[in-house]
């Protein structure tokens, strides 16, 4: 029989909690004034053009939004699937999910042309626009995974405790659906037409969204000393090198698919071989540090066991997928329409790929400041969640968690 | 306040109608060629006419720029002034260009051409069916445009253009022409001189500005109408569009290409 | 404890920025008017509706008129904003007009007088250019 199990508000010192906040707070506000610098000045102040119209806010706000959707798995895992071991994991689970939405939203708001005019967003539908679709599936995120959170934690709330979780669980996987058919439907461009993109963005949420919930139950388990027992680090850690190794499988299938036909060549050797920035950060980032070397910690015998080496891990899973939707947002735009098929651009007045060359793209400070902003806004509110609801289990040892007892 | 609408909606319908009626009247020669092209100013404009274009590729003269300029002047593209610390490459990248010139070389044959770049005015624009709050829409008389009042700035629309018709705009603008408004964070593309067509002309700048210049390369009017002279052409000769296999439909056509 | 003081404090101020707020909408009511005028807004009968009515409703003429024109074709309409600017711009002495946006102009002077934001001339010209 398992012991209960108690939930307690985030008991760090008082002195210690406003230090962390007011970090935080600091690094958001500055997000938020570079925002301000590049709203008031317009965007040729950023590294973004006609050519490369999507740049580094747009990298962190899908990275934060396809992982907000990925951190609500571990408690799907337990609601949905009556996985007892992972129950207590699922209020941090649901907090997790609505603060990353919340920081990648307002990045990506905030780096509207016209963000005043967000009520138009929210009132004006084009129901044939994925992205209108996604301003419902968005708002509709935090209304039930909200609704999902009150049921777990309030006992009187229990009854809707199943059917919030299933509507969750599949409102979250409609979710990334969404966000990766912005890119799939794009007939236009050779770097995002593809069918793949759906599911490849819900296995990659899976892994980023996992991993950030990892590096953040250790660290805030570790600052109020609250035991977290190796028996459910055994677990996530397990279920993260699945998913990395998903990711990559999807990853190889997408350029193989590509590769399979020959109008997709050049663009495939635009990612693989001369593209530059982004083929080293494809090699280096996306399958190095996003995938194999994870990998290699995760199966490890005893490097596995190790929390620091963990911490690595879940760290390079978060960069290396930082970095796998730089290469796909950012090198897909790079790489050159194909205006003229079996013809070559000698002139062009408007950057059309010239001789084949790919546009370019300096990330700008105000542009990273206003990413790293949003991260900063996503861990502002996990924290304040934490600490004035009862998010946390006190402890997650062992005989507490015992992964033998309910399954 | 619904009664003062009514008065003015019964004194415009008063007045088109007598327009209407006068140019029955008066002219019913003039109305068989023209009344097809040119719409009453105070009507709404109907499928009844598409626009479109013709851009005969063998007589755009390698190095004239004369439509990208008369373009530039008519939609006040050229009142925006590089910001201070813009860097020149950089502002060049970020600047709005609604219509560019673009030289290919066949792959096999070497063969060069020349032709003009601009919004191809597609019946199924993948601008529109991306755009989130239908700012970008397609006419009924079949122009392609943003209503600037409804855009966001996602540039989401960019993304999808198959033809990088599209341009941001990057700044604060200072100078504007009241025939085309424009302000930092919206999108815009060519609108085929949407304020011409509205205001009676029948004709865009590009078109004049190539006529001008002894080229004639462009020709524009009424795809719906057998008689237009871009209808003619039309179906006098072979044209192609440009990423035909997209079956986008274009408004704007292309020979020797 | 000292979460909950923060949060009340965070309430509080929350209370007086939605009150400023609310004192600066209803300023138009009090406040002496002092706007900016032009020659034809001393000569209401040339408007397309009465003074008083445009006073309180201009914008939902403008906006009618924006969707005949942007989306619709529909030109030379009664609410049409270049017409609103050809007839209520001031010259200077030398006889070239001034902005509507200028400070105590038109335009201007209204909205700054109850605080509103003027949006159209983000994208509008402000004198007539034709």
């Amino acid at each position: 029989m398992m012991k209960k199990i108690y939930f307690r508000e985030w008991g760090l010192e008082s002195r210690n909690y406003w230090m962390l906040l007011a970090v935080l707070a600091a690094v958001a506000g500055i997000g938020g004034l570079a925002a301000l610098y590049m709203e008031h000045h317009g965007h040729w102040v950023t590294g973004m053009s006609n050519q490369i119209v999507w740049g580094t806010p747009h990298v962190f706000a899908i990275f934060l939004i396809v992982a907000a959707s990925g951190a609500l798995n571990v408690a799907s895992i337990g609601s949905v699937f009556n996985k007892t071991i992972y129950k207590p994991l699922a209020p941090l689970s649901a907090l997790l999910a609505i603060a990353l939405l919340l920081g990648g939203l307002l990045v990506l708001v905030l780096d509207l042309g016209r963000p005043d005019r967000l009520i138009v967003a929210m009132t004006t539908y084009n129901f044939k626009s994925i992205f209108a679709w996604n301003i419902i599936l968005y708002n509709g995120f935090f209304v039930i995974v909200g609704f999902y959170l009150w049921t777990v934690m309030d006992r009187k709330m229990k009854c809707y405790y199943k059917p919030a979780g299933v509507t969750a669980f599949i409102w979250r996987l409609v979710l990334t659906t969404g966000t990766g058919s912005i890119f799939g439907f794009l007939v236009a461009r050779q770097g995002f037409d593809a069918a793949i993109m759906a599911p490849w963005f819900i296995v990659m949420s899976f892994g980023f969204g996992l991993a950030i919930y990892m590096l953040v139950l250790m660290d805030v388990f570790k600052r109020d000393q609250r035991p977290l027992g190796d028996a459910i680090m055994k677990k996530l850690k397990g279920l993260l090198a699945v998913f990395v190794a998903a990711n990559l499988m999807f990853m190889v299938t997408f350029h193989l698919t590509n590769l399979y036909g020959t109008e997709n060549h050049a663009f495939e050797a635009f990612i693989l071989l001369n593209g530059g920035i982004y083929t080293a950060m494809f090699w280096i980032g996306q399958v190095l540090i996003g995938g194999l070397l994870p990998l290699a910690i995760l199966f490890h015998p005893t490097l596995s066991l190790s929390r620091g080496w963990l911490t690595a891990a879940a760290v390079m899973v978060v960069v290396g997928g930082w970095m796998t939707i730089y290469v796909i947002v950012i090198g897909g735009q790079a790489f050159p329409m194909a205006l003229f098929p079996s013809k070559t651009i000698l002139e062009s007045g408007f950057y059309d790929g010239v001789n084949g060359m790919a546009s370019s793209y300096t990330p700008s400070v105000p542009e990273v400041l206003l990413g790293l902003g949003g991260v900063a806004v996503a861990l502002v509110v996990t924290v304040i969640g934490i600490r004035m609801l009862k998010i946390l289990p006190l402890s997650l040892a062992d005989e507490v968690a015992d992964p033998h007892a309910g399954i | 306040m619904k009664n003062t609408q009514d008065t003015n909606q019964k004194r415009r319908q008063f007045l088109q109608k007598g327009a209407a009626v006068t140019a029955i009247a008066v002219a019913p020669g003039v109305m068989l060629h023209t009344a097809a092209k040119a719409k009453p100013v105070g009507e709404a404009v109907t499928d009844a006419v598409r626009w479109g274009m013709l851009v005969d590729a063998a007589k755009c003269a390698d190095g004239c720029d004369a439509c990208v300029q008369a373009c530039n002047e008519e939609n006040g593209l050229n009142l925006l002034q590089k910001p201070h610390d813009a860097e020149d490459e950089m502002w060049d990248q970020q600047i709005p260009k609604w219509i560019r010139n673009v030289k290919v070389k066949d792959n096999l044959t070497g063969h060069v051409t020349s032709l003009p770049m601009m919004c191809q005015h597609c019946e199924h624009p993948p601008c529109v069916d991306v755009c989130p709050t239908t700012a970008s829409f397609r006419r009924a008389d079949g122009i392609v445009m943003v209503d600037r009042h409804l855009c966001i700035g996602c540039r989401y629309c960019m993304m999808a253009c198959p033809y990088k018709a599209r341009s941001f705009v990057h700044e604060v603008v200072e100078h504007k022409l009241t025939r085309t408004p424009r302000g930092k964070g919206c999108v815009e593309s060519c609108n085929f001189c949407v304020h011409r067509l509205d205001n009676g002309q029948t004709t865009t700048a590009c078109q004049d500005a190539c006529a001008k210049d002894g080229h004639n390369a462009i020709t524009f009017g009424d795809l719906n109408n057998p008689d237009s002279e871009v209808s003619k052409a039309l179906k006098e000769q072979s044209s192609t569009q440009i990423r035909a296999d997209l079956k986008l439909n274009t408004g704007v056509r292309y020979r020797g290409v | 404890m000292k979460v909950r003081a923060f949060e009340h404090g965070l309430l509080l101020a929350l209370a007086v920025v939605l009150l400023a707020m609310a004192g600066v909408a209803s300023a138009d009511d009090k406040a002496g008017w002092k706007s900016g005028t032009s020659l034809a807004a001393t000569q209401e009968q040339s408007c397309v509706r009465d003074a008083a009515f445009m006073r309180r409703n201009h914008m939902e003429v403008i906006k009618h008129a924006r969707i005949d024109t942007v989306r619709k074709g529909v030109r030379g309409v009664d609410g049409s904003l270049s017409e609103c600017i050809a007839c209520h711009v001031n010259k200077d002495d030398k006889g070239a007009p001034i902005p509507v946006n200028q400070e105590g102009q038109f335009c201007a002077g209204c909205h700054q007088q109850v605080g509103v934001a003027l949006d159209c001339y983000q994208c509008h010209a402000t004198v007539p250019t034709h």
